[in-house]
């Protein structure tokens, strides 16, 4: 563990922190947006390259201004008047845990932890588009297909009805 | 003399015990950057307010220094001396840190941008994709400004700022994804390395080419609205919203806001050299031997005298205006240019190839233009006066 990893877990561990506890929900999502640059950093750290510009330009760029967008548009920016700590906590925390053990266990069992480290290869933007476009085109055009489809439907949903005659 | 400040760099850092050295070079890098770039901001200022005045037939600021050059000195001072007004309702925290995640941002993507020949601060396999990363952290800063004023006009302007950023930066990428589709890179450096050479008298230029120069036109029109130059001002809107999203800002953190729009443009304009303008090398062949930072910032100049001469020229667009031309016209446009692209790396060098790529540019062009017109339903415009 090194002290750049260290400085930049402690970091994303804190922004969401905050953005679980935080009053105010637009200070939520710019807490979230910190955790979110976080991870960005630790990939970059990670020498993946593409992935952490990828986190960047999706999570900071687009999912944080929709996040941004949506609690303005709900008029959600009003900090609540009941306190953050309230009764359902203990079950939202047992069921945390619950996650945490079934997951925990899962990475413990499997056998990728006895194969050891793969050799580090270097692995270039270029790469990453090849076997896109060769290997994996078919999961790649059902998304596309998907993204497609929800964006009609959020278009059609906005829609001023027409009244007909 | 061309390779002069990556000499001076080098000599500078050998000095370094060798430990130090990989920190001192990117102190170096980092601290040019800040430097030239900075100064060419105040530069710029008093160029454009000279500029607009011509235009607009007055003489501009003409009483700091011999013509009014020290202009910008003058400001500087000013904006740093100035009392720093936060409003009492404002959320202090993040209005204090809006002005500097504008600031960082597009100084790191300045980092990606080949200024000369082995000139650049990081060579990155994913650079364009790194400049398009940072800059979508510019939205959230103008909208934590414009929310924490705690302002109606801020918010709406922030509003306004975001809902055009984002609709602009689809065509923006888009007509950049079509230089990295024949460079068949993301390296900025591989880039203006694949715009080498020449053909005759014509330097091989994306620009020269019936896709590129198309592109070229989009992504300089995608450029303007994302840095909020006129005529896509709207989240200004001095005359509407007073000034948009800074309007609750005063003394230097205004100025840094006026900083990061002008880093931001130099920014922009620097990737669209990049792309489309061959980046540092020479328009002609007899002129290779100017160094290669002088045309860098020649072309600079070039394109910021462009963004001014567009700001003197045209009337500001309405909101529904600006939505339509960047939905119906700049991304369908921009769709095409990509198939085009695509064509005119596949088809053989010759008269054939520009033939069909010229049409298929202009073709669609020409047809969306008429149908959108068509659709507008233009007519002797009337007036309705309050009785």
């Amino acid at each position: 563990m090194t002290v750049s990893f260290a400085i930049l877990a402690i970091i994303t561990i804190a922004s969401a922190i905050a953005a679980m506890t935080l009053r105010n929900l637009v200070h939520c999502a710019l807490a979230l947006v910190g955790a979110f640059a976080g991870l960005a950093a630790l990939y970059l750290q990670l020498d993946a390259q593409f992935v952490g510009f990828a986190q960047v330009l999706v999570y900071v760029g687009a999912v944080a201004i929709l996040i941004v967008f949506a609690i303005l548009l709900t008029g959600g920016s009003e900090p609540p008047k009941q306190p953050v700590f309230s009764a359902s906590w203990c079950v939202g925390g047992g069921v945390a845990i619950a996650v945490f053990g079934v997951l925990a266990w899962t990475i413990h069992s499997s056998h990728a932890l006895t194969e050891g480290l793969p050799t580090i290869t270097q692995t270039s933007v270029r790469q990453i588009g090849d076997q896109l476009m060769t290997k994996y085109i078919l999961p790649l055009e059902v998304i596309g297909l998907l993204l497609t489809a929800a964006l009609i439907g959020a278009v059609i949903i906005a829609m001023k009805e027409e009244r007909t005659k | 003399m061309d390779q002069l400040f990556v000499n001076l760099k080098h000599w500078v850092v050998v000095l370094m015990p060798l430990s130090w050295q990989p920190l001192v070079s990117a102190l170096i890098s980092v601290a040019a950057i800040i430097a030239v770039f900075a100064a060419l901001f105040a530069l710029t200022t008093i160029l454009e307010r000279k500029g607009l005045g011509r235009i607009q037939n007055r003489y501009g600021p003409n009483r700091v220094g011999p013509f009014g050059v020290l202009q910008p000195v003058a400001d500087g001072l000013k904006a740093m001396t100035k009392e720093d007004i936060v409003p009492r309702a404002a959320d202090k925290v993040v209005h204090f840190i809006a002005p500097l995640v504008l600031v960082i941002p597009v100084f790191l993507a300045l980092a990606v941008v080949p200024v000369g020949r082995n000139m650049v601060a990081v060579d990155l396999d994913g650079g364009v994709l790194f400049f398009f990363a940072v800059g979508a952290a510019t939205e959230l800063a103008v909208f934590m400004a414009g929310w924490s004023s705690r302002n109606k006009y801020s918010l709406l302007g922030a509003m306004r700022a975001i809902a055009q950023m984002i609709s602009y930066e689809v065509p923006l990428i888009l007509s950049a994804v079509t230089v990295i589709m024949i460079v068949g890179s993301l390296s900025t450096t591989k880039i203006v390395g694949a715009q080498a050479g020449f053909s005759g008298w014509l330097p091989n230029w994306f620009v020269l080419t019936p896709w590129g120069l198309a592109g070229f036109i989009l992504f300089m029109i995608a450029a303007a609205a994302e840095s909020n130059r006129s005529p896509f001002d709207l989240p200004e809107g001095e005359s509407e919203i007073i000034a948009g999203y800074y309007i609750e800002y005063s003394g230097f953190k205004f100025a840094l806001f006026f900083l990061g729009e002008y880093i931001g443009l130099f920014a922009v304009s620097g990737l669209a050299i990049t792309l489309f303008l061959g980046g540092w090398r020479a328009p002609l062949p007899f002129l290779t031997w100017i160094p290669s930072y002088v045309w860098f910032f020649t072309k600079l100049f070039g394109l910021i005298a462009l963004f001014i001469w567009v700001r003197g020229t045209l009337p500001r667009l309405r909101m529904d205006q600006l939505m339509n031309f960047a939905w119906k016209f700049m991304l369908p446009m921009a769709l095409v240019n990509l198939l085009t692209a695509g064509v005119w790396h596949f088809m053989e060098p010759g008269f054939a190839r520009w033939a069909v790529c010229l049409l298929l540019v202009l073709g669609p062009y020409i047809m969306l233009g008429r149908s959108l017109f068509v659709q507008r339903h233009l007519s002797k415009r009337t007036y309705r006066y309050a009785e």
